[in-house]
């Protein structure tokens, strides 16, 4: 069986400051987009409505933030559907990690599924990262998941993370499929217990 | 931290270890899949050489992409892309032996629609498919959850999922609902009061006399929106209208099981005792027909209320507002009621249920569709659909003027041919009013009950549908 787990301790290279509350998964990739059964070229099509409609400004258009690594937004990032499609399409088109001042609860776990961490840190934080970087795009931005902070030029910015996930990329062990299938015993015996699995 | 409740219960007795991590590796009871996000957790399995060790636990429909008419549900598909992701799921669920009801066994559907209506959602599970409105079963007593693909994976590999565990909030609603106001009004007014991000970190136990008094269908409309409010799940503990429910369905247990399963069922309710790590509590008499103005489930307002100003939200709620009067081309301070409609869609997992359907068509009985308005209703499943037809709800809606189509979620998504046009605005008792939901990049969405979508229909403005009752 092949793993494909690695250490995730520190993430760096140019930042994408995407500014926006509530940003939904179905503008990450509109639902047309989901009629695949690869994830292969999602990473094209990441934001595809919204860059139409800016017609080149969009952030993820713009040629300065072209190869960026760190994407950088604002409140409840990620929210709505389930679709993995939306984190895989982000990093399919090149982001390695995401600071945000939220996040969605199942956006969050399915980045950490696929390797991408994603911390949070305060409003004014986040928003003097994101200005940091407009204002010097070339500049590198350094996530570090030892320390929890994020750094650009002279800015550090203190950033947090639930443990678990932190201790799954410090291990690299986020990606938790071989862990769960080594524990057929366990998992026997949970079931088991289960009266409900008895009667069907 | 919560104790006693029935989250903790639930999650106790599914706790299979703790992973090094320190998350919770927790048994699936019940997995449901569909097209849309399982093909690349079997495409995964196979790369792995997985097997599925419980495949009896997985059952497996299509929805998201089926055609709504009855000539383009033919096989293959039109749009051939949709006819891959069939194609796929059929396979997989041959490889592995899995449980499939495909369209034309009459049991096919909205996956939260036909699991209940199966039987097969239970009280006491752990239920999760990688569809984010998986809430909806914990109407039940079930601990239900969304899921990622790459976790689809995950529980057809193990039968197990690495899950960190929530907060309780219990969300007591107490009193009787006035008439005319529905529980999709009771969830999107708790929306709008608790916020979109409230719930992150939460699971919402719903309690109080109204939930009590609700049937197990508005049960599941009020959980489905759950994830709406950044719950990631929401259950209603099990009583005696869970359980005349659940009696006699295919999946339900039979004979001397029937009678071990209820005392079960009843075990695992919170205790009075229950410890909470927060309560919020509404009353019933304060919900109005509630209607989305703008771009995000929680920016509702009573039918009968003003579009809010700038000045009158909260600091943080300014920002995405001033993007949805843009978006929406509502004025602030504007009456949503009035407001003028193109498209009229009920149906979806959140709505799409007989009971629904019935309310819905007490609006439209007698009355007429207004002309250039297009309305249609879906129901949730292949067998909703045969009850509505066997109490005559299609000729309801027909000789009203609506189309009456096939079951699957239609525009709730628009992955199929169902779609708004250009900046079309649709009255729709579906959950999602995101910028481009309903398949158009600038369509407009106005979330409401089905009775309300009913109401906007025959008179072709958001309309207080107490005034047609
Ligand atoms: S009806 Fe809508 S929300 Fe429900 S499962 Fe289908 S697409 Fe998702």
């Amino acid at each position: 069986m092949s793993e494909i787990n690695s250490q995730v301790q520190r993430v760096s290279g140019t930042g994408l400051p995407l500014r926006g509350d509530d940003i939904d998964t179905d503008r990450i990739i509109p639902a047309r987009f989901l009629r695949c059964v690869t994830f292969d070229g999602l990473g094209e099509y990441a934001f595809v409505d919204d860059r139409t409609q800016l017609n080149g400004e969009h952030p993820f258009d713009q040629a300065q933030y072209q190869g960026a690594k760190l994407l950088v937004v604002n409140r409840n990032f990620g929210c709505g559907s389930s679709r993995e499609h939306a984190p895989q399409a982000i990093a399919r088109w090149g982001i390695g990690a995401i600071v945000g001042e939220s996040f969605a609860e199942i956006f969050f776990s399915n980045c950490v599924a696929i390797g991408i961490p994603c911390v949070t840190a305060s409003h004014e934080d986040v928003l003097a990262l994101q200005g940091a970087i407009e204002a010097n795009p070339s500049a590198s931005v350094s996530l570090d998941l030892v320390n929890l902070t994020a750094a650009i030029g002279d800015l550090t910015i203190t950033v947090t993370m639930k443990e678990g996930p932190r201790q799954a990329f410090l291990s690299g062990m986020w990606d938790s499929c071989g862990q769960l299938v080594s524990q057929g015993e366990a998992v026997q015996a949970t079931a088991g217990r289960l009266p409900y699995l008895a009667w069907a | 931290m919560s104790q006693g409740t029935l989250f903790d219960k639930v999650w106790d007795l599914h706790t299979v270890a703790t992973l090094p991590s320190g998350q919770t590796q927790l048994f699936v009871g019940l997995h449901l899949i569909h097209e849309v996000t399982s093909p690349q957790a079997f495409a995964m399995l196979r790369e792995r050489g997985l097997k599925v060790p419980f495949p009896q636990r997985t059952v497996a429909t299509v929805d998201h992409i089926v055609p709504t008419q009855l000539q383009q549900r033919q096989r293959p598909f039109i749009d051939s892309l949709a006819e891959d992701m069939i194609v796929a799921l059929e396979q997989s669920c041959q490889e592995f032996g899995i449980r499939f009801y495909n369209i034309g066994s009459g049991k096919q559907g909205i996956v939260h629609v036909i699991a209940p209506e199966q039987g097969l959602t239970q009280p006491g599970m752990t239920i999760a498919c990688g569809d984010s409105h998986t809430s909806t079963h914990g109407a039940f007593g079930a601990i239900s959850f969304g899921i990622g693909t790459s976790q689809v994976r995950d529980v057809l590999a193990s039968q197990t999922l690495a899950m960190t565990k929530p907060k309780v909030r219990r969300v007591e609603v107490n009193g009787d609902l006035r008439p005319g106001v529905y529980a999709k009004d009771v969830v999107l007014h708790i929306i709008r009061k608790l916020g979109v991000k409230g719930g992150v970190g939460y699971a919402y136990e719903y309690a109080g006399t109204t939930f009590e008094a609700m049937s197990m269908e508005e049960r599941m409309t009020v959980c489905n929106m759950s994830i709406e409010g950044g719950a990631r799940c929401g259950y209603v503990n099990p009583d005696p209208i869970t359980f005349d429910y659940l009696q006699g369905r295919e999946f339900a247990p039979k004979g001397a099981d029937w009678d071990a399963a209820v005392a079960w069922w009843t075990s695992v309710r919170s205790d009075a005792d229950a410890e909470y790590d927060d309560v919020v509590v509404f009353d019933a008499a304060d919900i109005e027909p509630t209607v989305t103005w703008g771009i995000t489930p929680g920016q509702g307002i009573g039918v009968t209320e003003t579009i809010p100003t700038v000045d009158e939200l909260d600091e943080g709620d300014r920002s995405i507002a001033k993007e949805a009067y843009d978006y929406m081309q509502l004025a602030p301070g504007q009456a949503i009621a009035g407001t003028k409609v193109d498209v009229c869609f009920i149906g979806s997992c959140t709505n799409g249920r007989i009971s629904d359907l019935r309310e819905a068509a007490k609006v439209a009985q007698g009355r007429q569709v207004v002309e250039g308005i297009t309305a249609f209703v879906v129901p949730g499943s292949e067998s909703v659909k045969q009850a509505a037809e066997a109490e005559g709800l299609h000729e309801i809606f027909k000789a009203a003027g609506f189309e009456w189509r096939e079951a699957g979620c239609s525009m709730c998504l628009a992955m199929n041919p169902d779609k708004l046009q250009g900046n079309q605005i649709s009255a729709s008792s579906s959950n999602r009013n995101f910028k481009g939901r309903q398949g158009s990049a600038s369509g407009r969405t106005l979330l409401m009950s089905p009775a309300m979508v009913a109401a906007a229909a025959v008179t072709g403005t958001v309309t207080d549908v107490r005034e047609l009752l």
